[in-house]
């Protein structure tokens, strides 16, 4: 077995356990509710926009340190980008995990979010890896 | 037979170098249970009760013997009260369908622990749902055991069916079933009784029990995957509805209407699972020659060293009894601040199988306050080298995780 020191990697664990993201936010225009009933992970995405900006994000909830820090890194990398721009990095994230991917060349507009990829190695966490990006689609589909 | 050998038995254990503490999710299977389907395809297969030829003859002995070896045993009064399902899920379904639909109504009550696993809980959901009666629960106390004040407070003149795991699938709590179905009937309710945990373990005698129904799954007790029992009291089970109609059911089809089959057919529509079957016989061969006695040995070892060195790790929290004699098998537990998922992840890496999740028991989980658990389930090829590893494991996970918390 691979050692898992590149899955639970400094960046992944500091937005796990102590996330700045993780809060309420004041006027949200929207609030989506992500689980996954298999393992009972559950976040709350709340997101502020201005026009067609992603203007502000936060979530709360609990699951493991994957799901959490997926989450935070995503917030960290969408916040300020339109709704199209992150529309296209949210499709290449959830390719690189799912390894349908990619050049590394593409991979590079995911920002911090690439310090996830070793997520795609492990079959049975990719849903965890999943979970705030697929919530976020669901706040798109609203738009 | 000293454990070594036994573990010769074992393929998957001899070609993997791992830690398969997930017994209670399904168990490896000797070389004499996959011999015996291997040879059953070679030499007898054809389908049970079809052909007047030989070798359909041959396929529905084997079948028909395997039936009255299971009955003898969970010492069975009659052959025909042993069902063939796909699970034990499938049979908690029957029972549900063909007795609580039929037999239920408005304001009878159902009694459930609230550690049973999800297949004996929905079911009866729909029952409930559908009838107008009512779904009570007995809880667990601190130590997480079912007291006989809630067993007496909850089953009362309304109940009409209590289910009841006899081994908890997550806290691994062993339940008195024998004086639960004792206080049902006293109160004229009929008593279903989930085993799939405590039948690889120790041995079942309905009879002794005075269970109405009993269920399991082959494949948590050495069978392959796909095959499980019904138990039934016959007076109870020719009084039943059949649950699914098609071939091997009936006696006599009309255009418009149907007689069905007696005991055991009526319960067994369509072609069955044999090599399942087969499997199962010989994986009760195979518990019978090594023993309950000798499971109950190694198992009591094993798993004494694992309920101590677990209770050593100042950083875990362990769902269990501190009753051992009422505790067996399985152990859940959760690393302080750590998402069991996380845990049960780095385990994998140091090549530790454990469960994670709400191992099928999201009521009971959040009657203990909790999401998920890790589970390690132990059986009798476990060894205590393993519950090293695994010791070390949880040490590693912690250590990842340490650091980061504030």
């Amino acid at each position: 077995m691979e050692d898992l020191t590149d899955v639970y990697n400094e960046l992944i664990m500091e937005h796990s356990m102590n996330s700045y993201n993780k809060k309420e936010l004041e006027n949200a225009d929207f609030c989506e509710l992500g689980h996954n009933p298999n393992c009972g992970d559950e976040i709350t995405l709340e997101v502020k926009m201005n026009g067609n900006i992603i203007e502000d994000m936060a979530f709360h909830g609990h699951g493991c340190a994957i799901s959490q820090a997926s989450t935070s890194i995503m917030i960290d990398t969408l916040k300020g980008k339109t709704v199209e721009e992150a529309k296209e990095i949210v499709k290449t994230f959830i390719e690189m995990i799912k390894r349908e991917t990619k050049s590394e060349e593409e991979l590079q507009k995911l920002e911090d979010a690439i310090a996830l990829k070793n997520i795609s190695n492990m079959p049975a966490r990719v849903k965890c890896a999943l979970l705030a990006w697929h919530t976020l689609e669901n706040i798109f589909e609203k738009l | 037979m000293n454990q070594n050998e036994i573990i010769e038995d074992f393929p998957l254990l001899q070609n993997r170098n791992l830690a398969y503490l997930d017994s209670g999710a399904t168990t490896q299977k000797p070389i004499q249970v996959i011999n015996t389907i291997d040879k059953f395809y070679e030499n007898n297969n054809a389908n049970p009760h079809r052909g007047a030829y030989s070798l359909s003859i041959e396929a529905t002995e084997e079948y028909e013997n395997t039936r009255t070896k299971i009955a003898k045993f969970i010492n069975a009064k009659h052959r025909e009260e042993i069902i063939f399902s796909k699970n034990a899920t499938e049979s908690l379904n029957l029972i549900a369908y063909s007795y609580g639909l039929d037999n239920l109504k408005q304001d009878d009550e159902i009694v459930l622990s609230i550690m049973e696993h999800h297949s004996n809980l929905v079911p009866w959901q729909k029952v409930v749902k559908t009838t107008g009666a009512k779904l009570n629960y007995m809880y667990i106390n601190e130590e997480f055991e079912l007291s006989d004040e809630e067993i007496e407070s909850k089953i009362t003149d309304k109940t009409k069916i209590v289910g009841i795991t006899h081994v908890s699938n997550v806290l691994g709590t062993i339940n008195n079933v024998e004086k639960i179905i004792k206080y049902a009937h006293k109160k004229g309710a009929i008593v279903v009784v989930d085993a799939s945990q405590s039948i690889p373990h120790m041995k079942i005698d309905v009879q002794k029990l005075n269970a109405d129904f009993l269920v399991f799954s082959g494949h948590k007790m050495l069978a392959p995957l796909g095959i499980g029992i019904l138990y039934g009291k016959k007076e109870l089970l020719n009084k039943m509805n059949p649950f699914l109609m098609g071939g091997d059911m009936i006696e006599y089809v009309y255009e418009q209407d149907t007689t069905f089959a007696p005991l055991p057919n009526k319960f067994e529509a369509g072609t069955q699972n044999v090599e399942g079957v087969i499997g199962l016989g010989a994986a009760i061969d195979y518990i019978e020659n090594l023993g309950y006695d000798k499971i109950a040995e190694i198992e009591e070892e094993v798993v004494e060293y694992a309920r101590e060195k677990l209770s050593e790790l100042d950083f875990i929290t362990l769902y269990m009894t501190p009753n051992k004699e009422n505790h067996q098998a399985v152990i859940s537990f959760n690393i302080n601040g750590v998402h069991p998922h996380d845990v049960a992840s780095i385990l994998d890496s140091c090549g530790v199988c454990v469960r994670s999740g709400n191992h099928c028991a999201q009521p009971l989980m959040r009657f203990l306050g909790i999401d998920s658990t890790c589970r390690a389930s132990f059986y009798f090829y476990n060894t205590k080298d393993e519950v090293d590893k695994l010791v070390e494991a949880l040490k590693k996970a912690y250590e990842m995780f340490r650091k980061y918390m504030q």
